[in-house]
């Protein structure tokens, strides 16, 4: 019985794969591919990667389409053109090439994976105790591999400057996008009433939960982003200042706290990033409230967009 | 007692997955956008509420429960609100035609 869903769900996957490919309209293919997140997200629940399925019904299907369908409302003029475009027979073959190519070298890496395959788990699990968090997952990421954690916050913040930097000059410091405007007693603003506090319950939830459960910061904070776009999508609210002082230390406070639990570290403990026995928990926890500000704020600025008008407007 | 509740959530789960394949037949067979979201509502939230009030029995704890109900609310008021939000973007695009 599970073999037959496993399969079901492998073919629709691959199904949907192509779909998103072949899709002539633009709008259709991100349809396509925000489903392929829902669904990749299952397939991780039936490997038991609760962390990794969460993440990717939040980020990979939630924000990321979000993302693209924005893109795909900017690009509504050009569509025409690219239609008109057709990629020759040469250029065809080798993408095909190129794609056949990969996903062989990728199934024969999987296929050559020694039995059982090598792992570090046990060593993991025997050391989640020196951390003083019971999910392994927030073990592994906040003190095992911490620096790759850093890493991407630091990323992520990056990112933002990049979207930022493609406003012109004279919005430098302005709002991001036109201000929603939508019917004040309609069903999107009373949606935008209802839902946020219960969203913002469950982010802060899942959020806390991912000491000893499956859930933590990312999925928290998209939760908590996606509740600030609502309020912001029904004209509730209008998108923030991003020259505010307030919005750009929210910004960076995260990597910086990180940064500076990392120097302790080497200050007590004799490495960057490392925690002094018996601190690991309480200085965990810090870097994980610090992060949730950079988070919420640089997912919900990254939807928003570059600054597209004055500030006093 | 035991057996009466499980027989309770087979045929509550059991008519939940009727109401869900009602409504992916009309979403496949209506003819326009307003009739395939009133199939596809009305599907979603009678097939839904079926199968969490026959998960109900099944669970352990009062609050897996709670959270289930809670999960059901949700969904209702999710669904609910966005397909006003397509009605009336499909209602639009009627009018601009």
């Amino acid at each position: 019985m599970t073999t037959v869903v496993t399969v079901v769900i492998a073919l629709l996957l691959l199904a949907l794969a192509a779909w998103t490919l072949v899709a002539r309209d633009a709008f259709l293919a991100v349809a396509g591919f925000v489903a392929y997140g829902l669904l990749l997200s299952l397939v991780w629940v039936r490997l038991y990667g609760i962390d990794v399925a969460l993440t990717e019904a939040a980020i990979g299907g939630g924000l990321t389409g979000a993302l693209l369908i924005g893109a795909v409302a900017r690009l509504r003029g050009t569509e025409a053109a690219a239609w008109s475009e057709r990629a020759g027979a040469g250029a065809w073959a080798l993408a095909m090439l190129l794609a056949l190519g990969v996903t062989a070298v990728l199934a024969l890496c999987v296929l050559a994976l020694p039995e059982p395959p090598p792992t570090l788990a046990p060593q993991a699990v025997q050391n989640m105790g020196a951390t003083g968090v019971a999910n392994p997952i927030t073990g592994v990421l906040l003190a095992f591999r911490a620096l790759d954690t850093l890493l991407e916050a630091i990323v992520l913040v990056i990112a933002l400057i990049g979207v930022w930097s493609l406003a012109p000059d004279r919005f430098w410091g302005g709002r991001p996008g036109l201000r929603h405007r939508a019917d004040p007693d309609g069903i999107l603003a009373y949606l935008a009433r209802v839902l946020p506090p219960i969203g913002i319950v469950v982010g802060v939830y899942v959020f806390w939960a991912g000491a000893d459960h499956p859930g933590g910061k990312f999925q928290g904070a998209t939760i908590l982003a996606a509740m600030w776009l609502l309020v912001q999508m029904a004209g509730l609210a209008d998108s923030p200042l991003t020259g505010s002082r307030w919005l750009r230390a929210g910004v960076v406070v995260g990597p910086l706290v990180f940064i500076a639990v990392g120097l302790l570290g080497l200050w007590s403990a004799g490495a960057f990033l490392a925690y002094p026995p018996d601190w690991a928990k309480p200085m965990i926890v810090a870097v994980e409230v610090a992060l949730m500000p950079t988070l919420v704020l640089v997912l919900a600025l990254l939807l928003n967009g570059a600054p597209a008008r004055g500030g006093d407007r | 007692m035991k057996a009466l509740l499980d027989l309770f959530s087979i045929v509550a789960i059991a008519s939940g997955a009727l109401f869900y394949l009602a409504g992916t037949v009309g979403l496949l067979r209506f003819p326009d956008s307003y009739t395939r979201l009133h199939a596809l509502t009305k599907a979603d939230n009678l097939g839904m509420a079926l199968v969490v009030i026959g998960l109900l029995p099944q669970v352990d704890g009062l609050l897996a429960g709670l959270k289930l109900v809670l999960v059901w609310l949700l969904v209702m008021l999710s669904s609910a609100a966005v397909s006003q939000l397509i009605a009336r973007s499909a209602r639009g695009l009627d009018r601009r035609q």
